[in-house]
């Protein structure tokens, strides 16, 4: 049962979710680096984004566009999300924050569900990914190749906006001062609002991106969610490279577990989260300062 | 208020419980959204311990629930255990047990991160429940067949059946947990899990060690979880699955935030909203499943507006209404002069545990703080004698401030060695150290913010009366020997007793100011470090504080920080002054206000800029 074609095809499905665990887990420790909030939607944005480039896929019938207009959408409310809520909770305690992001991931959750239903939905890959690629000594499915792409190609953006950017200059001091930052006399609630957005973006991308592998459930970002915190844990609260390592850590060991027995995927990820925590309490990559 | 009447609450409780079988019918309750809602009411009472006392948000309190309910479960169906009592104990003490296993690995971090640990864990026993573990636990069908409980008392058998005659089992159970945690969160253990909310560092700091409170309150927390879901399985005569979930975490913080987080009761309170809505939108107005996304807007709304919740609301409503013109009573008070005051006798501070010692109270020799490439310290040696009064001076960034967390072993040294009344306390935790009777008072003020003058001083008491841990969780706090004594005392060196009942929040400055030495003074330390206790304080207030410190220093060393050198000379026999992280000079208060040394480094030389 356990042949070698079998693991390098589960090494490659977990390359391909670690990426996008890298990439959605990004999103929510640059938010988290920068603003000080966790926000526990973040699972909610990464559905939305699949929905809302279902919804454009239905009318264009073009996966570029709907990937283009799932991110936009998703950026566009994570702005909205942090002007008009989470910016009256930076000087509330963590518990509210937590609670408000947590209320605002269920509503969220409930209106996709509402327009929807619990049905499942599907979105299918573009034509050029359909089908399987005969990779020499196994076949492997296209769609799930190129997201590896896909996804390296969205993190080498936003690795270029934390550290080529002037932005990201801000953003990546901010994490580890934000005080400082706040006193150089840069306009910090901006760079709040358009690090919430493109955190947002990076898993409504990852939701769209990913949504032809799996089909769209309204609940769907809750598991990611819980596998994200895993990532953010491993890898160390608001670390960029963290979040990739972390991301590719716990997608392998979620892909070759599976192989196994898919049941004990969640026990080896939490025994890899207690090892890290055990050994080194702030993340393999993680700054101190933070808590 | 409520508090000064013994067992009012208790009593309330109890007649609600009793009245609520013949008031609620009327109100459109079935027996069985009563009895749910009790369950949640008990499963949430230690949640809110842990949450709203302790200021631990876990979103994993499923993971105990569901253990507790389906060990009890388990025996009850499979293994066939006859006690339903007996079922429901043990599957409290299977949760406990596995609460205190999670809590070593959750409670290693704090803040945002435990929050996110509890997630995943919970995640975990959702998985374990429904593979590895589904011979025993039924996978996703559950374990259905819960019997009832009943008693046999001899002359009759009490059997609980269904409906009111089972909410008659569910409603005691939940009462004698009202009970218990009443006590709990007035025990002195409930006193330090409030301050743990308001201040883990100062907690710390005065001597409780808040790793082993912490867990034990989350202990308590998944003891009541999993006698909540084993009464769940009893109630539906099925141990259901999804109790695993992370839907039954979420909701129990809902119910929680939207009834108003330490209060106790907010849970129920929330549970009986959420129930009621649930029903009422379903089936009244017939929104079908948008009656969750109702919910979750009523809560983000309370979140944002209500933090108190409905129980929180109703309180600030009743202050508000009543509260106004008892304020306005105190406030008309004369504000007595502070000097009329009479000095109150000295404190004792602890007795010495070793009492042959009569070397210096404190040597530290070569120590060395350097952060990356900066030295904030470097190789400084330093001794006091017992019973004296030591003053440190230096200009901004001389290294004062790291030199005393050094000492008081809050932050550990990069080289060097700190030796208290002969005993090496160098790599201690700033708890241990305090509990040897060794503190500070705090450069910028580290109170208990939430709390009262006296709920501040009383913790700072509880760590030098029972230690850095104890589990009296059953005891008064009034009962711990001593207590109010020394709290009074505190309360009247540092001049505060007219405001013992205030909240600090609404405290002045200069009564901060005096509150953060009470904190330190209540430790009864033997050495005490003041870090600029004069910072801040008008004139009037430094007279007056220079006074509180001479009165303290009896029977006790002192070492003391200050940039108003006037008022320190005065105060102190000896003086150290550090530049650039070294000791530049040691002298009475004479030879340094005389020292051309000292005077340079003050003023950086500007005699010879003038002279130039």
């Amino acid at each position: 049962m356990i042949s070698w074609p079998n693991l390098v095809s589960q090494l490659f499905n977990g390359l391909a979710l670690g990426a996008l665990l890298a990439l959605i887990s990004s999103g929510l420790t640059i938010i988290y680096g920068t603003l000080g909030v966790l926000n526990l939607a973040h699972g909610a944005m990464f559905m939305i984004g699949g929905y809302a480039g279902f919804v454009a896929y239905q009318y264009t019938e073009s996966f570029i566009l709907a990937v283009i207009a799932g991110s936009l959408f998703v950026m566009l409310l994570g702005v909205a999300m942090e002007r008009v809520i989470i910016r009256h909770f930076y000087h509330r305690p963590h518990e509210d924050q937590l609670l408000v992001t947590f209320g605002l991931g269920i509503c969220f959750v409930e209106i996709i569900r509402l327009i929807f239903s619990s049905q499942s939905q599907l979105v299918p890959p573009p034509a050029i990914f359909q089908g399987i690629t005969n990779l020499g000594f196994m076949f492997y499915p296209t769609y799930r190749l190129a997201v590896v792409g896909i996804v390296a190609i969205a993190l080498g953006a936003l690795f270029i906006i934390l550290y080529r950017t002037r932005l990201g200059m801000i953003v990546r001091a901010g994490i580890e001062d934000s005080v400082m930052v706040d006193s150089l006399g840069i306009n910090v609630y901006r760079v709040f609002m358009v690090v919430f957005g493109i955190g947002a973006m990076a898993a409504g991308f990852a939701g769209i991106v990913n949504a032809p592998v799996v089909s769209l459930t309204p609940g769907i970002g809750d598991d990611i969610l819980v596998q994200t915190f895993v990532v953010v844990v491993i890898g160390g609260v608001g670390s960029f490279p963290g979040a990739i390592l972390g991301g590719l850590i716990a997608g392998e060991i979620i892909s070759v577990t599976s192989m196994f027995n898919p049941g004990y995927a969640y026990v080896m990820l939490f025994a890899a989260m207690t090892l890290v925590l055990v050994v080194r309490p702030h993340g393999l990559l993680g700054v101190q300062g933070r808590e | 208020m409520l508090k000064q009447r013994p067992f009012l609450i208790e009593t309330l409780t109890a007649i609600g419980l009793i009245v609520a079988p013949f008031v609620l019918p009327h109100l459109g309750f079935a027996p069985n959204t009563v009895n749910r809602i009790l369950v949640w009411g008990l499963f949430g009472l230690g949640f809110d311990i842990l949450f709203g006392f302790t200021g631990l948000l876990s979103f994993g309190q499923s993971a105990f629930y569901g253990t507790g309910g389906f060990v009890a479960a388990y025996l009850l169906t499979r293994a066939g255990f006859g006690n339903v009592l007996g079922a429901l104990i043990i599957g409290m003490i299977a949760a406990a047990a596995t609460g205190y296993l999670i809590g070593l690995i959750a409670l290693r971090r704090t803040g945002i991160y435990f929050a996110m640990i509890t997630v995943a864990i919970a995640e975990v026993f959702f998985f374990v429940e429904f593979n590895p573990l589904s011979d025993f636990t039924g996978g996703e069908n559950g374990l259905p067949g819960v019997p009832t409980p009943s008693f046999n008392l001899g002359f009759t058998t009490l059997h609980f059946t269904n409906g009111w005659s089972l909410y008659q089992f569910i409603a005691l159970c939940y009462f004698i947990g009202v009970i218990i945690a009443l006590r709990i969160v007035r025990s002195p253990v409930g006193a330090i899990f409030s301050a743990i909310r308001d201040n883990p560092l100062r907690a710390t700091a005065v001597g409780h060690n808040i790793h082993g409170y912490k867990l034990t309150a989350f202990v308590i927390a998944a003891a009541y979880a999993g006698f909540a879901g084993g009464l769940l399985g009893v109630l539906q005569a099925f141990m259901p699955p999804d109790a695993f979930t992370f839907d039954t975490s979420g909701q129990l913080v809902m119910q929680t935030a939207i009834g108003g987080r330490g209060t106790l009761f907010g849970p129920l309170v929330g549970a009986t909203v959420w129930l009621f809505l649930q029903d009422f939108l379903q089936s009244a107005l017939g929104l079908g499943a948008a009656w969750k996304l109702v919910l979750g807007v009523v809560f983000v709304l309370l979140v944002c507006f209500l933090r108190g919740g409905i129980i929180g609301g109703l309180a600030d409503l009743y202050r508000l209404l009543s509260g106004r013109r008892k304020r306005s009573d105190t406030e008309a008070e004369p504000d007595t002069d502070t000097t009329l005051h009479l000095a109150p006798a000295p404190m004792q501070a602890k007795e010495v545990a070793h009492p042959a010692y009569s070397g210096p109270i404190l040597k530290a020799t070569g120590l060395t703080k350097r952060y990356g490439g900066l030295v904030a310290n470097s190789d400084i040696d330093f001794s006091v004698n017992q019973g004296e009064l030591r003053g440190i001076i230096g200009p901004n960034g001389a290294g004062k401030s790291t030199f005393f967390k050094m000492l008081t072993c809050e932050i550990a040294p990069t080289s060097g060695q700190i030796v208290f009344e002969g005993r090496d306390i160098t790599g201690l935790k700033v708890t241990e150290v305090c509990q040897l009777g060794l503190t500070k008072s705090y450069q910028v003020n580290q109170l208990f913010t939430g709390l009262t003058v006296r709920q501040n001083l009383t913790i700072a008491a509880l760590a030098e009366l029972r230690g850095k841990f104890r589990l009296d969780l059953f005891r008064k706090l009034s009962s711990v020997k001593g207590l109010t004594e020394q709290v009074e005392h505190t309360l009247a060196l540092v001049n505060l007793t007219r405001r013992a009942d205030t909240p600090v929040a609404e405290l002045a400055y200069g009564e901060k100011r005096r509150l953060e030495i009470g904190l330190a003074l209540a430790t009864s330390p033997r050495l005490l470090l003041l870090d600029e206790p004069l910072a801040g304080m008008s004139p009037r207030e430094r007279v007056e504080t220079v006074k509180l410190l001479k009165s303290i220093a009896r029977g006790r060393t002192m070492i003391i920080i200050d940039h108003d050198m006037d008022s320190l000379f005065e105060l102190v026999e000896r003086v150290t002054v550090l530049q650039e992280g070294k000791v530049l000079l040691d002298g009475t208060p004479e030879e340094i206000r005389t020292n051309a040394a000292v005077q340079e480094a003050y003023l950086g030389g500007v005699h010879g800029e003038i002279a130039a």
